[in-house]
């Protein structure tokens, strides 16, 4: 197959980009979306050109580094699916394909497509967590959680963190993310002494980083490639704000 | 105070108070609504109601200046969220493509700005008297404000008339996104209710405009049936 592909290029963060037009030719429909930037890679840097950098790693759709937005869309036209495990038998014969980075404030571009997401890192380290010793493997059954619980923690906990939330936003708002990461240790008992302290850090940090709010458009969910659900902005919403009506210390004491 | 100042100025606290005085406009426009249809009950009806409320005193300022403050907080959240999110994306896309974005989701602001000029419109017209003064400030027969003649009088000019229901499909566009989303906002969402929150909502603003539109459309297309003692 072949394809004509309008990539951002630009060199650094500084620096301003602009769509350039390449030719992606003898491309298998079989070939995933990386793959098939690969093959231009290798024509590009066989040709003496500058190949085009991008994010990838586990390319199975699991590991979250895949960012690209393919024709106005963060991961491309497949739902459900990160853009490492979109196939190119998804395109049409000869089809312009639009390729740019995700844009936020928060998510600056290294690159050409590729995005710095460490505020989602810092995000996390503001209360992702529990910080409790784990010790070995508890005794089965020795702590009950229900079914329904584990399977709503387990769909929140399904994030992968790849951002494509925030870059289908229209306000590039990160409060899928954050929503996410706060009710997969919400719904479990483990997460339960911090959790008003987790909602307040974790949002407050969201705000630091630039992101902006959301306006229940549900862009993010339409995108997810793990179809998380703005039901959890509802439910951090909840918790956020019975924490920072109901506790005690200053919300601005870290 | 201090604590309500801090949450305020945080993300979701700011998208609260957002939504807990669209809530509150929200309940007032049904309100209103449900008052002025006393138009259809004829003079009497209609301007013993706007006696009762004139009679209400101290009562009817601290509810006006009420209303005016939330509508205020609503405006300056409204302005204050929409300046983050426009920084929060300062280079677009060049392609861009929408999958859940409704018009009405998207035209927020623009509907909130034209619901905010009917009201100086509609507070210039009916409660000032500067738009149409000639309608304005006449007694009915028991010397009362004659509310009713002034409404029937300027509902039968077709210009003001088609103004007030551009308005108000403009505000049913606000509502439409706004009502639903407020439950969102506020965390008031769950799968056994999300369904029913959302077509109730969009329900009592379909009924909102439709009543607000009646009111105008029936006096400029049947006046006839609208007499004044």
């Amino acid at each position: 197959m072949n394809f004509t592909l309008y990539i951002w290029r630009q060199r650094n963060a500084k620096s301003k980009g602009k769509m350039v037009r390449y030719r992606a030719t003898d491309i298998s429909p079989d070939m995933s979306f990386l793959e098939m930037l690969d093959k231009l890679n290798a024509d590009l840097a066989a040709a003496g050109e500058e190949p085009v950098a991008f994010d990838h790693d586990c390319r199975e759709g699991i590991c979250g580094t895949c960012s690209l937005v393919v024709n106005g869309v963060a991961h491309g036209p497949q739902r459900a699916t990160t853009v490492c495990q979109l196939h190119m038998r998804h395109f049409k014969e000869g089809q312009e394909i639009w390729i740019e980075p995700f844009r936020a404030r928060a998510f600056p571009i290294v690159r050409d497509l590729v995005v710095d997401r460490s505020a989602f890192d810092r995000i996390t380290q503001a209360g992702g967590f529990i910080s409790a010793n784990t010790g070995p493997a508890p005794d089965a059954n020795s702590l009950l959680v229900p079914k329904e619980e584990v399977s709503t923690a387990m769909s929140a906990a399904a994030c992968i963190g790849c951002g494509a939330c925030v870059a289908a936003c229209p306000n590039a708002s990160a409060m899928l993310f954050v929503a996410a990461k706060i009710s997969h240790l919400a719904h479990l008992p483990q997460g339960q002494p911090e959790r008003r302290r987790r909602a307040l850090s974790m949002v407050r940090a969201m705000d630091g980083e630039g992101f902006g709010n959301c306006t229940n458009h549900e862009e993010c969910e339409a995108v997810c490639p793990k179809e998380i659900s703005v039901r959890f902005i509802a439910e951090m919403n909840r918790d956020y704000l019975r924490a920072a009506l109901t506790t005690a210390e200053p919300e601005t004491a870290s | 105070m201090k604590r309500f100042w801090e949450i305020f100025g945080t993300s979701i606290g700011c998208k609260a108070v957002m939504a807990v005085t669209g809530l509150l406009l929200f309940l007032f426009v049904i309100a209103h609504l449900l008052g002025n249809l006393l138009v259809f009950a004829g003079q009497d009806a209609l301007n013993d109601y706007a006696a009762k409320l004139q009679g209400l005193g101290a009562g009817l300022w601290i509810a006006r200046l009420g209303l005016l403050a939330i509508f205020v907080v609503h405006i300056y959240a409204a302005f204050r969220l929409t300046r983050i999110n426009a920084l929060a994306r300062p280079e677009p896309y060049q392609k861009e493509e929408s999958i859940n974005v409704t018009f009405a989701s998207r035209q927020m602001l623009a509907s909130g700005l034209v619901v905010l000029l009917f009201v100086i419109y509609h507070l210039l017209h009916f409660t000032l008297g500067v738009i149409d003064s000639g309608a304005f400030g006449r007694l009915d027969a028991k010397g009362r404000h004659d509310v009713y003649a002034m409404v029937v009088q300027g509902f039968q000019n077709p210009f003001l008339s088609l103004t007030y229901v551009f308005a108000m499909v403009v505000l049913g566009l606000h509502l439409w996104h706004g009502a639903p989303s407020l439950f969102q906002t506020l965390g008031l969402k769950h799968p056994a209710w999300e369904t029913c929150i959302r077509r109730t909502c969009q329900t009592v603003v379909a009924l909102v405009v439709l009543g607000n539109c009646l009111m105008p459309l029936s006096i400029l297309f049947l006046h006839e049936s609208f007499t004044s003692k």
